[in-house]
């Protein structure tokens, strides 16, 4: 099938620069259960949690994460429902502010992969006063045979990898720490048509 | 504390150095003291967004009030200031709106204090204003939202340094890669060239894009004073896999 072009032909526009999120978003971006994908005890569930901590290694206390994943099938919902959660809908999207040690925990279920021959993985976004603009991440499953052969884990140098790759903690929860600079560095994701 | 005229000096050096085709933020920014160490030093890695990365999270009717749109709706009476309409539109890359999306917007009172538990601001907070707004855009990508004007504020970046006026703003597109998070600006306002936020962004043209103008078409007649502000997401990656009479399978 030939590929359908958007009529009429698109205009590109510049896109609008990026601002911090600045210090007192508190109050007017985390929501009730932001961070609750699944409700606490949901079969399945499991929480995806860490800290995220600048170049000389100090935990943020005023940083923001949002995640979109699919379900544990692999499919990507696109229902609303996030910012009043009924406990039924599984919206795929979720929002939490670090505590005061910079830390963050989801609870959610894990994802399945979206496509073949790729690994399954949370999309992650950052933002922090000091962090002018947004930061794309990904936090993938471990223990995944799938991790071998991904696309964009395979472009990467060894060494890094890992920064990608959440760990299993004794409890069975994903562990995902977020370092914004300096050793063991996040990897963070640019992507097309994202200008510079 | 470092002066103005010290963080001023910095801007322009990074300033001369920039080149025509930056249009977002520097990450590392010095003059912004708190970006120090709070940005990567490797370069972003360019990936091809896969799966979720091309399906934005959705929202709608059940998650926002309609009434969540006009911040000067408070219970007890009305906010102290200057009361205007910001409107304008939220678009894509290639100039297509972005239909019933989430926007939120939030902001200081008039007499730039935030209700944040830890701004420190010495000016008085105003019980009838929150400063949190939420809506949805319509079918041609618009949304409007009735507040006050804020005002500008102090912070601790180096001595003396005030933000200007602004309204920070939280939007999605229709893939997850669009997320941003901006800041409106309003127009004429002195403390421009003086704030290391805002010439973070290096080039005059990406800085005005920042900025709100008058629109006297949305002022009302003894009510209030409208701005016009419009925002371009980065482009989406499935334009040409957009469906069109039902013929929207595969990536063909
Ligand atoms: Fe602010």
């Amino acid at each position: 099938m030939e590929p359908v072009m958007s009529t009429p032909d698109p205009q590109q526009l510049v896109p609008t620069a990026g601002q911090t999120i600045g210090p007192f978003y508190g109050f007017a971006l985390p929501y009730e259960r932001g961070h609750e994908l699944v409700p606490p005890g949901t079969p399945g569930a499991v929480r995806l949690h860490g800290t995220v901590l600048d170049g000389a290694g100090v935990p943020v206390p005023d940083a923001m994460l949002e995640i979109r994943q699919a379900d544990p099938s692999g499919n990507v919902p696109a229902v609303e429902g996030s910012l009043r959660r009924d406990g039924t809908v599984f919206t795929g999207w979720g929002r939490c502010a670090v505590d005061p040690g910079g830390r963050y925990s989801f609870t959610t279920v894990e994802p399945g992969a979206t496509d073949e021959g790729s690994a399954p993985f949370f999309a992650v976004t950052v933002f922090a006063r000091g962090l002018l603009n947004r930061l794309f991440t990904r936090a993938y499953l471990p223990g995944e045979e799938r991790l071998e052969g991904d696309r964009l884990l395979s472009g990467l140098e060894p060494e890094r990898r890992g920064t990608l790759v959440a760990s299993r903690e004794d409890d069975g929860s994903l562990r995902f720490d977020v370092r914004l600079q300096g050793e063991g560095e996040t990897v963070f994701l640019a992507f097309p048509r994202h200008g510079r | 504390m470092d002066t103005q005229a010290a963080i001023s000096g910095e801007i322009d050096g990074i300033h001369r150095d920039s080149d025509v085709e930056e249009t977002q933020p520097r990450l590392d920014f010095a003059p912004y003291r708190s970006s120090v160490l709070r940005h990567p030093t490797k370069d972003l890695h360019h990936a091809d967004p896969e799966g979720v990365e091309l399906v934005a999270p959705v929202f709608g009717h059940s998650d926002v009030d309609p009434l969540e749109a006009d911040l000067t709706l408070q219970p007890g009476g009305e906010p102290i200031g200057e009361r205007i309409r910001v409107v304008g539109r939220v678009l894509d890359g290639d100039g297509r709106p972005v239909r019933g999306q989430l926007v939120e917007v939030w902001q200081a009172n008039a007499a730039g204090r935030y209700i944040h538990k830890r701004d420190q601001h010495h000016a008085p907070l105003d019980p009838h204003f929150t400063g949190v707004g939420r809506c949805l855009t319509g079918d041609d990508g618009s949304y409007s939202f009735t507040t006050i004007k804020p005002g500008p504020y102090p912070w601790r970046n180096h001595e003396n340094a005030w933000r200007p006026a602004h309204i920070h703003f939280s939007l999605f597109g229709s893939e997850f890669t669009q997320r941003m998070v901006t800041q409106m600006y309003f127009p004429g306002d002195p403390l421009f060239p003086l704030d290391p936020i805002l010439q973070a962004v290096t080039q005059q043209s990406a800085r005005d894009r920042l900025v709100a103008r008058y629109d006297h078409e949305v002022s009302e007649h003894e009510w209030l004073l409208g701005l016009r502000w419009d925002i371009v997401l980065t482009g989406t990656h499935a334009t040409w896999m957009e469906p069109s009479d039902g013929a929207g399978d595969e990536h063909a």
